[in-house]
C-alpha cells in the first residue's frame, strides 16, 4: 500500500498532546520525546484527521 | 439670521451638545437623573442616520459605545450614581485601549443608590480616580445649561484629539434646570474630528507613537484592521509584559493629557473678581451659582472676595491655583459632598493661605449664606 | 497542498499560549475554514472577544480583532454591529467569560437576535485563574474551588441561548474538528444571533482534577457523550441518558435587530 499524502511536521509548534497519534485510523503517526513523527507513511490514507485535530497548527496533509 | 433660541433642561442641552458635536452613537441605560438624555437621543439619532441602543445595564452601555467607537463612530452614554460606579472598569478599558467617548455623569447623592433625585458633587474624586490602575483623566463640569451644551461639544473634541474618555460632571441641579439656550450656528464652536492614520494599512501600527502621544485611531471596517486589548500593550497593539514597553506606555499615557501643552488646552477656568481679591472662593458646578452671589454680597460688605470656577476639573487647574494661593489670605471650597476637592486645592496651595470647606450632603443646594459664613469665619 | 491556516494567521503569532491538548486550537481551526468557505474580507469582519483562555483567540487571527474585558465581549461586538451592520462580527471566548460574568450580555444579544455568531468554547471550568468551577461545571465535579464536589447545579448552554432568543442554536465538540466548521459557517450565513457551543477540554485544570489520565481520554469523553439530534429522535431517554445532542438544535426566522432599527431610519426620515 502507498502513502495518499504527505505528512509535514512543524515541530516547533508540537505540545506532544499526542491527539493525532490516538485518532489516526491506520497507526501513521507516533509519538518521540514528546513530539509526534511520523512511523508509518505508507499507510496514510488521507483521512485528514490528524490534521484537523491538532489544536497547535503542528501538522500539514499534502494529499498526492 | 436669527440664532436659535430655546429654553432647555441641562440634560436636553447635554443632548443637544453632543449632536453638534457629531455624536452618531449612543449607548445607555437608564438612570435617574441622567433619563433625559438618553431619551433626547433616542428620538434625535435616528433622525441623522445615528444609532441609539438601550443596552441591558450600564456595563453594556460603555461596552456598547467603546465598540462602536472602535468602529468609527462618535459615542455618548450617561449615566449617574451606581450607574457610574458600574462603568469604572470599562472607563479604564477606554483609557488604555485610547478610545474616544465621551460619558456624562450627572451627579447625584451616595454611595449607593443614596438620593437619586438630589443633587450631588460627590463623584469629583471617583471621575480622577474611579478606575484601577494609573491612568491618565478628562472631566469637565458646566454650571450652567449654556455651559453644558459648549462643555458637552468640547468634551467631544478632547476625546477625539487625545483619544480617551472625558467625562462630563454637572450635579442635578443644573441637569434638570430650564435655561434659555442660544444654539451656535454649525461651525461656530470647533467640531474636531480623531485624526485618520497617514500610513498605509500595512505599516499602521494602533499605538504609532512616532507622531507624538497620541497616536492616529484607524476605524474597525476600513482599510485598516488591528487588535485593541485592554492589556498593557506595545506599539502594535498586541501584549507585551516587557518591563521598559509597559513603562513607556503607561508613562505616555499620562503624559499626553498632563504635558504642559496639553494642559494648556485642556485646561478652563472662569475667574471673577480675583484681580485684587484677599479671599477666593473655588467654586465648581452649580456650586459655583451659589459662590457668585455670596462673592457679591461679600463686596457689597467691603471684603475683597473673588471667584475661580474650575470648569476643567481633571486635570486640576495646579498652577494657577497655587498662584492663588499666594496671592489671597484664605481659599473657601463650598462642595456638595464631604471634602472632596477640597484636598486636591490643600495639595497644591499647601501652607500659603487659609484653607476652609463648606460641605452639604442633605440633599439641598449649597446657599449663599452659608459660604459667606464660613468666608467670614476663615478671615 | 493542506490547507493554508497561515494566511489567517497574523505573522510570528504561532505557536499560541494554549496548553498541550487544549481544544481551543481545533476550534480557531474550525473558526477559519469558517470564515474562509463564507468568503469573509478581513477587513469587514470583526472578531471580539471578553477575558479567559479561549479569549485570546482574536490575537493570532488577521482581522479587526477586539480583546475587550472579562464577560464583555458581546456587549462591545452589539456596538461595533450597530455602527457598521455590513460588517460580519463574530464573539469567541469561554463558558465562564459568556455566561457567567458575561450572561447578561449574553442572553439580551440572543433576545435581540442582532446578527453575529458566538462561538462558545465551553471547556467547563475558568482554565487562565488555575481550574476554578464555573457556570457550566457539572454538579459534583471537582475544581479548585470545589474541592468537596461541586454544589451547584449548572447551566445547558444552548438551552439558555435557545430561551433566551438566538435564532440559530447549535452544538458539536472539540473533538468533533470536522463539524466545528461547517456549524460556524452555518451560523455565519444565519441573519440573527446564532450560538455555537463547542463542548471542550481543558486537560490542566479539569481534566486532571477529574480523573482523566490523559488529553486522549477527555476526547474520547467528547466523542461518547455526543449524539447528533437526528440520531437522539430514535432513541430512548434510557439510551440517552448521560448524551449531549450535537448539530443544529435550533433555527428560526425572525427578523434582526439592525434590520428593524434601519426600518425605524428609514421611517423617521421619511416622516
Amino acid at each position: 500500500m502507498s502513502a495518499k499524502a504527505e505528512i509535514e511536521i512543524i515541530e516547533a509548534y508540537c505540545k506532544g498532546c499526542s491527539i493525532c497519534v490516538e485518532f489516526c485510523p491506520t497507526k501513521v503517526l507516533e509519538m518521540d520525546a514528546f513530539v509526534v513523527k511520523v512511523a508509518n507513511a505508507d499507510a496514510c490514507i488521507a483521512c485528514n484527521q490528524c490534521e484537523l485535530r491538532c489544536p497547535d497548527f503542528a501538522i500539514k496533509v499534502h494529499k498526492l | 439670521m436669527a440664532k436659535k433660541i430655546a429654553l432647555l433642561q441641562g440634560n436636553e442641552a447635554c443632548a443637544q451638545g453632543a449632536l453638534y458635536a457629531g455624536c452618531n452613537f449612543f449607548g445607555g441605560y437608564p438612570i435617574t437623573p441622567s433619563t433625559e438624555i438618553a431619551e433626547v437621543m433616542a428620538g434625535e439619532l435616528p433622525k441623522i442616520g445615528g444609532k441609539f441602543i438601550q443596552m441591558e445595564d450600564e456595563i453594556g452601555a460603555i461596552a456598547s459605545i467603546i465598540g462602536a467607537s472602535l468602529a468609527g463612530s462618535k459615542v455618548l452614554t450617561a449615566s449617574s450614581g451606581p450607574g457610574i460606579s458600574l462603568k469604572q472598569e470599562l472607563i479604564g478599558y477606554a483609557c488604555i485601549a485610547e478610545v474616544p467617548c465621551v460619558i456624562i455623569n450627572v451627579m447625584r447623592g451616595g454611595p449607593s443608590t443614596g438620593m437619586p433625585t438630589g443633587p450631588g458633587q460627590s463623584d469629583v474624586m471617583q471621575a480622577r480616580w474611579g478606575t484601577h490602575g494609573d491612568h491618565a483623566a478628562i472631566a469637565l463640569c458646566p454650571a450652567s445649561c449654556q455651559e453644558i451644551f459648549t462643555e458637552t461639544v468640547r468634551a467631544f473634541n478632547l476625546a477625539e484629539k487625545y483619544r480617551m474618555p472625558v467625562q462630563v460632571l454637572y450635579d442635578e441641579i443644573v441637569g434638570h434646570m430650564r435655561e434659555r439656550i442660544v444654539f451656535p450656528e454649525p461651525g461656530e464652536l470647533e467640531v474636531i474630528d480623531r485624526p485618520a492614520p497617514s500610513v498605509p494599512p500595512e505599516k499602521y501600527k494602533p499605538f504609532d507613537t512616532s507622531f507624538g502621544d497620541v497616536p492616529p485611531l484607524a476605524a474597525y471596517g476600513s482599510d485598516y484592521r488591528f487588535h485593541v486589548t485592554g492589556l498593557n500593550k506595545a506599539e502594535d497593539g498586541f501584549p507585551t509584559t516587557k518591563a521598559e514597553l509597559v513603562d513607556a506606555e503607561e508613562r505616555r499615557q499620562i503624559r499626553k493629557v498632563e504635558c504642559p501643552e496639553a494642559r494648556a488646552d485642556i485646561e478652563s477656568n472662569e475667574e471673577y473678581l480675583i484681580d485684587d481679591a484677599e479671599v477666593v472662593v473655588l467654586a465648581y458646578g452649580s456650586t459655583s451659582r451659589s459662590a457668585r452671589y455670596a462673592v457679591n454680597e461679600l463686596r457689597e460688605q467691603g471684603i475683597k472676595a473673588g471667584m475661580f470656577r474650575p470648569i476643567t476639573l481633571w486635570p486640576f487647574p495646579e498652577k494657577r491655583v497655587a498662584q492663588i494661593g499666594e496671592q489671597v489670605k484664605a481659599i473657601v471650597v463650598p462642595e456638595m459632598n464631604l471634602g472632596q476637592m477640597i484636598f486636591e486645592v490643600e495639595r497644591v496651595v499647601k501652607n500659603s493661605c487659609k484653607l476652609a470647606g463648606v460641605h452639604r450632603v442633605d440633599g439641598d443646594p449649597l446657599t449663599p449664606s452659608q459660604i459667606i459664613d464660613q468666608v467670614k469665619e476663615v478671615l | 497542498m493542506a490547507y493554508d491556516y497561515e494566511k489567517s494567521i497574523r505573522p510570528g503569532k504561532l505557536p499560541h499560549i494554549w496548553c498541550p491538548g487544549c481544544g481551543h486550537g481545533i476550534v480557531m481551526k474550525g473558526l477559519i475554514r469558517a470564515m474562509d468557505a463564507c468568503g469573509l474580507e478581513k477587513k469587514n469582519t470583526a472578531i471580539v472577544s471578553g477575558i479567559g483562555c479561549a479569549s485570546r483567540m482574536p490575537g493570532y487571527l488577521d482581522f479587526n480583532t477586539l480583546h475587550t474585558a472579562h464577560g464583555r465581549a458581546a456587549a462591545f461586538a452589539t456596538g461595533i454591529k450597530m455602527a457598521k451592520p455590513e460588517m460580519t462580527v463574530i464573539c469567541c471566548g469561554g463558558d465562564g467569560d459568556g455566561a457567567a460574568i458575561g450572561g447578561n450580555h449574553f442572553i439580551h444579544a440572543c433576545r435581540r437576535n442582532i446578527d453575529m455568531t458566538y462561538v462558545l468554547m465551553n471547556n467547563y471550568i475558568y482554565g487562565m485563574t488555575g481550574g476554578q468551577f464555573s457556570s457550566s461545571t457539572p454538579t459534583g465535579h471537582l475544581a479548585s474551588t470545589t474541592p468537596y464536589g461541586n454544589p451547584d447545579p449548572c447551566f445547558d448552554l444552548a438551552k439558555l441561548a435557545i430561551g433566551a432568543g438566538a435564532t440559530f442554536v447549535a452544538r458539536t465538540t472539540a473533538f468533533h474538528a470536522n463539524q466545528i466548521d461547517k456549524l460556524i459557517a452555518e451560523g455565519i450565513k444565519h441573519k440573527g444571533m446564532a450560538i455555537i457551543e463547542v463542548l471542550d477540554d481543558c486537560p490542566t485544570t479539569y481534566g486532571r482534577r477529574n480523573k482523566f489520565r490523559s488529553v486522549v481520554d477527555m476526547m474520547k469523553r467528547l466523542k461518547e457523550i455526543a449524539v447528533p439530534v437526528t440520531a437522539a429522535a430514535k432513541m430512548t431517554p434510557e439510551q440517552l441518558e448521560g448524551k449531549t445532542l450535537t448539530g443544529v438544535l435550533h433555527k428560526e426566522d425572525r427578523p434582526e435587530y439592525c434590520e428593524n432599527y434601519a426600518k425605524i431610519i428609514a421611517r423617521v426620515q421619511g416622516a
